[in-house]
């Protein structure tokens, strides 16, 4: 957050300064909004151009906290919020643990999050631009219909002031474009979607965007139903940005010290193989996620979780560090301002290998290209370690691509496949989600199907 | 959810809001506005972590011209900031000129779907949070091995007015009370989970009606079962589904197929069936919104039309689809009160409420005596759906193994997969022990709204179960 929001500070500030003694006070105020554009066939399918604002308010006074917030930055309303969380307070028990951040030296890394070009693009070229993605898509398989092209933007200003001494605001904005489309051979209709993230409209590929939308809808078609059987897989960077984001629990700080990680008690441990390393990194210009602060307001920071295989470390906000008698590594999470502050990875990068995906794949005779996966908030347990979800792809033989295969499942557990990788592609994607992509190499997983 | 409360905003402001809507030449616009006051409150680690209380106020305004809708929301009711938000609405609807329009406004009669004993703003955040206690204490008590509880509790008291240039005027008050509580157990395997939720469209008397110790005992002994779970075969196996449990496969399988959005634009494995046999003849699927104080119940729906119970498919044929303004427009016939959103600041689109199947001829305990190798679901996860091609996944959370006819052991977590039509013309038991299950949220498109769903006992007779065993 490199350019302050004076005017929102001084509503955090006036709230923080009501503390009466014995009282930490944390006050988060935000205010945003957002364009979205939706194209179908040729025709704009709806423009929706919304503001919204609100503040959130967490109270504590010995060790007990309480919080409220509201959609408004009505001053009634303020005041309301900051009656609430202190009535709040009384219900919540005793932890010696409970309290806010409180400054730690550590100097947040600037990053650029603002971009005056996207703030300036007009509406009309925002229209344009979403019908000229959805012409490309259809124009590069006459085999796809639409079924929506799409611009998204926002902004957003915050700004946050705790009673500790934290104290800081900033502002944000971002867009992406996807397209969604339909391919259909006789009875059979698949699905694909492409999309493609910038600082603003003029770093889009459309031209990428809609060839992977006709690309994921057409590969599928005429896919059969593999037989059951294990066997080497191969994640394709967009499903493996998806395993890493559902490993993030395990190094959970709070998750650790309330007894509901995998990775409890293993630290320092072989957890992995002993060329797997990953990071989180919000300070990694890159990383879709990047971010200078976490969401207590300490500065976000380079951590390794997982060095040459072994377990280093898990990541803390202030109230789970505590907790476990360390100190935060800057990552507490916040969902805005009606959110209170949680923990988890902000940015996570596995260490890329040496080849690339067709490498990779060359050197396997039989196994499968993993090019989606459904249902990992339904088949995945990040608790018990328990891997299972829809999957679709291509069959490997003899070191190439095959026929397309869908309707199955993969099945492991978290444990193991992160001791069964064989191989880490260089193919690195830094996809708009909360880990990067590469290609992955796993043996000895479950292929279940007919 | 009384009636004769005052509006949210006035009707002679609402019908200005309208016309400034439709002043640019757009043949409908419509105002929605909510105000809703939540309170939660969560245990974890034996330990109330905070209480937290949420107000959300404002309005979506919604014009449509032509093919086009624009859409602009505002915190601020003022007639002042509700007119901003049309003509912005208005603006990005159509960029040509036109004519005012007056409008004239008429109440319309929600459903009378629950009557509200306890209302949860005048319950103490004392008894609120005295029920997670209760909840810690239970699970804990189960055994040993239970090494962590957490529990949340959430309320809600929703007010929504909706306007629309066609003369609607509607409004509804909308209470929603839940409980939910996962375990953790521990064992010489490692850690397993259990999880229970309750929640119903009414006030603090559903933990009259129901035994909040029963079901946080129901979710510490689901983890401390599946520390001796075997992993789950892999491979294509009959599946029997526990009354009550398994409604999220028609949610998934059928339910989002069958909404006119996606029927409108070819994306789904139902288009072009009404008429036809689609599921075995065992199987009648409702969605009905009036389904007193379940989890979807609605007196109107989010577009101000009476919540009504629809028959989606009457024994295995298909015989409508659920439908919200814009596409019922499109066919000229009346929606079916399918029309919901997440909040003011969404737009409304084609959303389920309570979708379940009727009651079958079969005994449940038959339907387990005649399958001789299977697998039991008693608990399912959530689900995902791809609706043009018909594949969808749903995680079983509580399931065994079936051998020659008899439950055995546990198994651990994993995913089914199938095709819908393909699933649903596989029903060929179908139980005459209906229930309602969890609660739900469903997700489409970047939105959560509240579902029901409920099924009796079923046998489907193949299905892909996600497991590692061979």
């Amino acid at each position: 957050m490199n350019v302050e929001v004076p005017e929102l500070q001084a509503i955090a500030d006036r709230i923080v300064a009501q503390a009466k003694a014995g009282e930490q006070i944390e006050a988060y105020v935000g205010r945003g909004g957002e364009t979205s554009v939706r194209v179908y066939e040729g025709e704009l399918e709806h423009f929706v151009s919304a503001q919204s604002d609100g503040v959130g308010i967490r109270v504590v006074k010995d060790g007990r906290t309480g919080s409220a917030y509201a959609g408004t930055l009505d001053e009634s309303a303020i005041a309301e919020v900051l009656a609430e969380a202190r009535d709040n307070v009384q219900f919540g028990t005793q932890d010696e643990f409970a309290g806010l951040a409180m400054p730690d030296g550590v100097e947040p890394v600037p990053q650029k999050f603002w971009d005056d070009d996207l703030a300036n693009y007009p509406t009309e070229s925002k229209v344009d631009l979403t019908k000229d993605l959805e012409r490309r898509a259809l124009a590069a398989d006459a085999r796809v219909r639409s079924e929506s092209a799409n611009y998204d933007d926002g902004w957003g200003e915050t700004a946050f002031a705790t009673t500790t001494g934290i104290r800081t605001s900033g502002r944000a904005n971002s867009c992406y474009v996807s397209v969604v489309t339909l391919a259909d051979d006789g009875d059979e209709t698949q699905t694909g979607f492409g999309f493609s993230v910038g600082d603003s409209p003029k770093d889009f590929d459309l031209d990428k965007a809609a060839r992977e939308a006709a690309d994921r809808a057409t590969r599928l078609l005429g896919a059969t139903k593999p037989a059951t059987k294990r066997t080497t897989i191969v994640l394709d960077p967009y499903v493996t940005s998806q395993f890493i984001s559902v490993l993030s629990s395990a190094f959970n700080g709070e998750n650790v010290s309330k007894g509901r990680s995998i990775f409890a008690d293993r630290l320092g441990e072989q957890v992995a193989v002993p060329f797997f390393t990953l990071v989180d990194d919000p300070t990694n210009k890159l990383a879709y996620t990047a971010t200078d602060i976490d969401g207590e307001g300490l500065a976000a920071r380079r951590n390794v979780l997982i060095q040459d295989g072994v377990l280093q470390m898990f990541v803390h906000s202030s109230y789970s560090a505590r907790r476990m008698n360390t100190v935060s590594t800057g990552n507490a999470t916040r969902g805005g301002f009606a959110g209170s502050p949680g923990v988890g990875c902000l940015a996570m990068q596995v260490t890329p290998g040496a080849k690339s995906q067709a490498e990779l794949i060359a050197s396997i005779s039989d196994g499968v290209l993993i090019q989606e996966v459904s249902g990992l908030h339904s088949g995945v347990n990040p608790i018990s370690g328990d891997f299972s979800t829809g999957a679709s792809g291509m069959t490997i033989v003899n070191g190439a691509v095959g026929a397309p295969i869908r309707e199955f499942t993969i099945g492991s557990t978290l444990q193991r496949m992160l001791q069964d990788i064989i191989a880490i592609g260089n193919d690195v994607d830094w996809l708009p989600m909360r880990a990067a992509g590469l290609s992955l190499v796993i043996a000895d997983v479950t292929i279940s199907g007919s | 959810m009384s009636n004769n409360q005052s509006l949210l905003v006035e009707p002679d402001v609402l019908s200005r809001v309208l016309a400034r809507g439709k002043s640019t030449g757009a043949e409908f616009s419509e105002v929605f506005v909510e105000d809703k006051r939540s309170t939660s409150a969560g245990l974890d680690d034996g330990k109330i972590e905070q209480v937290s209380s949420g107000r959300d106020r404002g309005a979506g305004i919604r014009v449509v011209k032509g093919e086009t809708t624009g859409f602009a929301h505002t915190s601020d009711l003022s007639e002042k900031g509700l007119l901003a938000a049309a003509e912005a609405a208005a603006a990005a609807a159509s960029r040509g000129g036109g004519g005012v329009n007056a409008v004239a406004l008429n109440a319309v009669v929600r459903h009378p779907v629950n009557a509200i004993e306890k209302w949860p703003d005048e319950i103490a955040k004392r008894d609120k949070v005295a029920i997670l206690q209760r909840v810690d204490s239970a699970a804990r008590a189960v055994h040993r091995a239970i090494v962590q509880v957490s529990a949340g509790y959430g309320d809600s008291r929703k007010r929504i007015l909706i306007a629309n240039s066609d003369g609607v005027l509607a409004a509804d008050e909308q209470v929603r009370t839940l409980l939910r509580v996962s375990v953790v157990a521990s064992g010489d395997g490692g850690m397993q989970t259990g999880f229970q939720s309750l929640g119903h469209t009414i006030g603090f008397e559903v933990f009259d009606q129901n035994d909040v110790e029963e079901l946080a005992r129901s979710a510490a002994q689901q983890a401390v079962t599946k520390l001796s779970a075997r992993p789950a075969p892999s491979g294509s196996l009959p599946v029997v589904i526990k009354h009550g449990s398994g409604g999220v496969l028609f949610h998934e399988a059928c339910g989002h197929g069958l909404e006119a959005d996606i029927i409108s634009k070819g994306a789904s494995v139902y288009k072009d069936k009404r008429g036809e046999l689609v599921a075995s003849p065992l199987v009648t699927l409702i969605d009905d919104g009036t389904m007193t104080a379940e989890w979807g119940a609605i007196g109107i729906d989010d577009e101000g039309h009476p919540s009504q119970r629809n028959v989606l498919i009457q024994d295995g044929v298909l015989t409508d689809y659920m439908w919200d303004y814009l596409r019922a427009r499109k066919e000229g016939r009346r929606q079916s009160g399918n029309g919901r959103r997440q909040s003011y600041q969404h737009l409304p689109m084609v959303r389920m409420t309570n979708t379940f199947v009727l009651n079958g001829p079969h005994d449940p305990d038959a339907i387990v005596r005649d399958t001789k190798n299977g697998v039991y679901v008693a608990k399912l996860g959530g689900g995902q759906v791809d609706t043009a091609s018909g594949d969808f996944v749903f995680g079983m959370t509580e399931a065994y193994l079936i051998e020659n006819g008899e439950i055995t052991e546990p198994l651990r977590d994993g995913n089914l997969i199938g095709n819908g039509p393909q699933v649903l013309r596989d029903i060929d038991l179908l139980g005459n022990d209906f229930a309602m299950g969890n609660p739900g949220t469903c997700g489409k498109d970047g939105q959560g709204v509240p579902v029901g769903d409920g099924q009796p006992t079923l046998r489907v007779k193949s299905l892909t179960i996600g497991g590692t065993a061979a």
